[in-house]
């Protein structure tokens, strides 16, 4: 594989957000967490509720202030101090689009002041004629039209209204964006329209994606690798097509095999690994692998030793003690 | 197969201050006993307000059932009253709701809420009631529910949640069970117990079961027959295997398209383009027509009727029609390759 050759975006290093819960807890949502991410490539983030992959993307983009760890963006830590001017620089690279197309658009205001915000605040135009130019331009790109400039949000249905989204993050021109569950709110056939054109945009204009989801047929469609995570934790990365042929992970695995396939035959005769009970509370996560009081191939040392984050192959990473051999070897 | 509901050219209206929008645009289908059927289609086609107008559940003065007829056991319940209504709601035809966060009340425990049905619908004393709770509660797969049946829902996760919500529907084992969206508030991992649960249940007590969801992987894994809805019409009916490998409407091909395979290599996603219709001024054809690909003069004017493919299988297309041009299904539309 090339990838190991690309050059990288983003270096997520041990990265931590933890939040305070009640009078002495504190919630780990994201707990060590390391990965990198390559120019132009989609990497892809899944698990389920709770798991840490929004806050993750939230702490990329500064949305939140890491508690530990740092995040390199083209060599620079994204949560070092920086003057005004610096930062403002630094927002225009790093764009975001929310999961909720009805809850992220200002309803008071029109389609076209919400796109324009960024390039106003960036002054990406010179005159009135020049930003309603960029405004209409950005419009046609994703799939509406200049006389929807006019209109207010609850105008639009819920695939239009993540289309303005989209179009409110390209316009500052970012070379990276985070895409937070963008899909997710949509009805299937709306879903299929707005992926096909995330990854048109991308093709055009060589962006860097980072896309969490929770729907795994969507994520290994859209993503050249995927990183699963469970309970705070990054359990698997490797690319998108090894990662559902040969899944490591026995989180991985019970994941991949929970999915419904739309496939009546494929259902009636596929074996399905159906996990026990539910996932614990990150407040008070168990001990070791946080993932063992689940796992159907849980073993002493999985309660004592925190597994390593480790290539099990090339380009194929995995934190799990049964590919750990020294780990095995204690055991037996 | 017995006959065990039967929807009639079934009409649902709201009326807003926009207007009225005709929701519903004549339903029929036919429910067996102890069959599985389920209904898909996306927001805003129709399926949550069928259902509802079944339970007789529409919202008072706003929504309103225009015509046609829905015959339970030979018993028509668009024109019941509402005390008969209380008699079979619950205990004849229950409901799963889609959130079970919002859908159990959270200042009434558990057991109080399985028991409730069960007091009214069959005359329980407290101690029966109660046992039969914590029965209901063993077969839905709570641990512990001797304990669990006198704790408040916040002490529940979502999965187990789901599973008490079901525990109540079937507390007076109704014949038909209607389930809206039962697994969409879910974790995939969950969604997959509740699945396995639901089957389990189906071959144990016997229950029909209609399956409101607009996952077609759901479909594929609960259902034994199918109708797919849409614009507040059923453009097809099937057995689950007659639509997903022989679909016969460019809608469902839309919708199989659109669905990425896991299995599969294609790097572009077949969207249906355009929205669904305005059911405030509803196209006079067919609904699909103006997002179709195959559109024809007449799809614009006059609506198809359902033609049958096989005895169980109809389908409401202008392409069935024998002078129509003949269309094969795009290649994306094909399930698990040609089976």
């Amino acid at each position: 594989m090339s990838v190991v050759e690309r050059e990288k975006l983003l270096e997520v290093k041990n990265l931590k957000k933890y939040f305070p819960a009640g009078k002495k807890g504190v919630l780990k949502a994201v707990d060590d967490v390391s990965f990198d991410i390559y120019k132009g490539e989609t990497l892809g983030l899944v698990g389920e509720s709770g798991c840490g992959k929004s806050t993750t993307g939230r702490t990329i983009i500064r949305l939140y202030d890491a508690t530990e760890g740092e995040v390199v963006y083209e060599g620079v830590d994204v949560h070092d101090k920086k003057s005004r001017s610096e930062l403002k620089k630094f927002n225009r690279k790093m764009q975001m689009i929310f999961q909720d197309p009805y809850a992220s658009l200002n309803p008071r205001m029109t389609v076209k002041d919400i796109i324009a915000e960024g390039i106003d605040i960036h002054d990406l135009a010179k005159t009135k004629k020049d930003r309603e130019n960029r405004v209409y331009e950005l419009l046609e790109t994703v799939g509406l039209n200049r006389e929807h400039a006019n209109r207010y949000p609850h105008e639009f249905s819920g695939g239009q209204r993540q289309r303005i989204g989209i179009a409110r993050a390209l316009a500052v021109d970012p070379d990276f964006i985070i895409a937070d569950e963008p899909i997710s709110a949509l009805d299937v056939s709306i879903q299929a329209q707005v992926v096909n054109l995330m990854m048109e945009l991308q093709k055009e204009r060589g962006l860097t994606y980072l896309f969490i989801a929770h729907d795994l047929s969507m994520v290994k469609h859209i993503s050249d690798r995927v990183g699963v995570m469970y309970l705070g934790n990054i359990v698997e990365l490797t690319t998108s097509d090894e990662l559902y042929e040969e899944p490591l992970h026995p989180y991985t695995q019970a994941l991949l095999s929970a999915i419904p396939v739309p496939d009546p035959e494929l259902e009636r005769s596929r074996e399905r690994i159906i996990l026990e009970g539910d996932v614990p509370s990150p407040i008070n996560p168990p001990s070791g692998c946080r993932f063992r009081t689940r796992c159907p191939h849980a073993m002493d040392v999985c309660a004592a030793v925190k597994p390593k984050w480790q290539e099990a192959r090339e380009g194929h990473w995995v934190a799990c003690h049964l590919y750990d051999e020294e780990a095995v070897k204690q055991q037996n | 197969m017995e006959k065990l509901l039967e929807l009639d050219n079934l009409h649902v209206s709201f009326h807003t201050y926009g207007g009225e929008v005709k929701a519903v645009r004549g339903v029929s289908f036919t429910l067996d006993k102890g069959e599985s059927l389920a209904i898909v289609g996306e927001s805003g086609s129709g399926k949550s307000v069928t259902s509802k107008a079944v339970m007789r559940l529409l919202p008072n003065k706003i929504g309103s059932i225009k015509e046609g007829a829905i015959r339970f056991q030979g018993k028509d319940l668009a024109k019941a009253t509402e005390r008969e209504m209380e008699k079979i709601r619950g205990a004849e035809i229950s409901m799963i709701f889609q959130d079970p966060m919002t859908s159990l009340n959270p200042t009434m425990t558990i057991g109080k809420q399985i028991m409730e049905g069960l007091r009214k619908h069959q005359n329980m004393s407290k101690s029966e009631a109660k046992e039969r709770s914590i029965n209901l509660l063993k077969l839905v797969g709570i641990p512990n529910p001797e304990l669990r049946v006198d704790e408040y829902p916040h002490q529940f996760s979502g999965g187990m949640r789901q599973r008490v919500v079901i525990a109540i529907a079937l507390a007076c084992n109704p014949k038909v069970l209607i389930a809206d969206e039962p697994t969409t508030a879910l974790d995939v991992t969950i969604q997959a117990q509740i699945l396995d649960l639901m089957r389990d249940l189906q071959d144990k007590t016997g229950t029909a079961i209609i399956l409101i969801t607009h996952d077609l992987g759901v479909v594929a894994n609960l259902a034994q027959r199918v109708a797919v809805m849409y614009g507040g019409m059923v453009v097809e009916t099937g057995t689950v295997d007659e639509i997903f490998y022989k679909p016969k409407h460019p809608y469902t091909w839309g919708l199989l398209a659109s669905m990425p395979k896991i299995n599969s290599e294609s790097k572009e996603l077949l969207a249906i383009p355009g929205t669904p219709p305005d059911l405030m001024n509803p196209p006079k054809g067919c609904p699909f027509a103006a997002r179709c690909p195959y559109a024809m003069e007449v799809c614009v004017d006059h609506m198809p009727e359902a033609t049958n493919v096989t005895s169980s299988h109809k389908a409401a297309c202008w392409l069935l029609d024998e002078r129509a041009p003949k269309v094969e299904p795009p290649e994306e539309a094909l399930v698990g390759g040609a089976r």
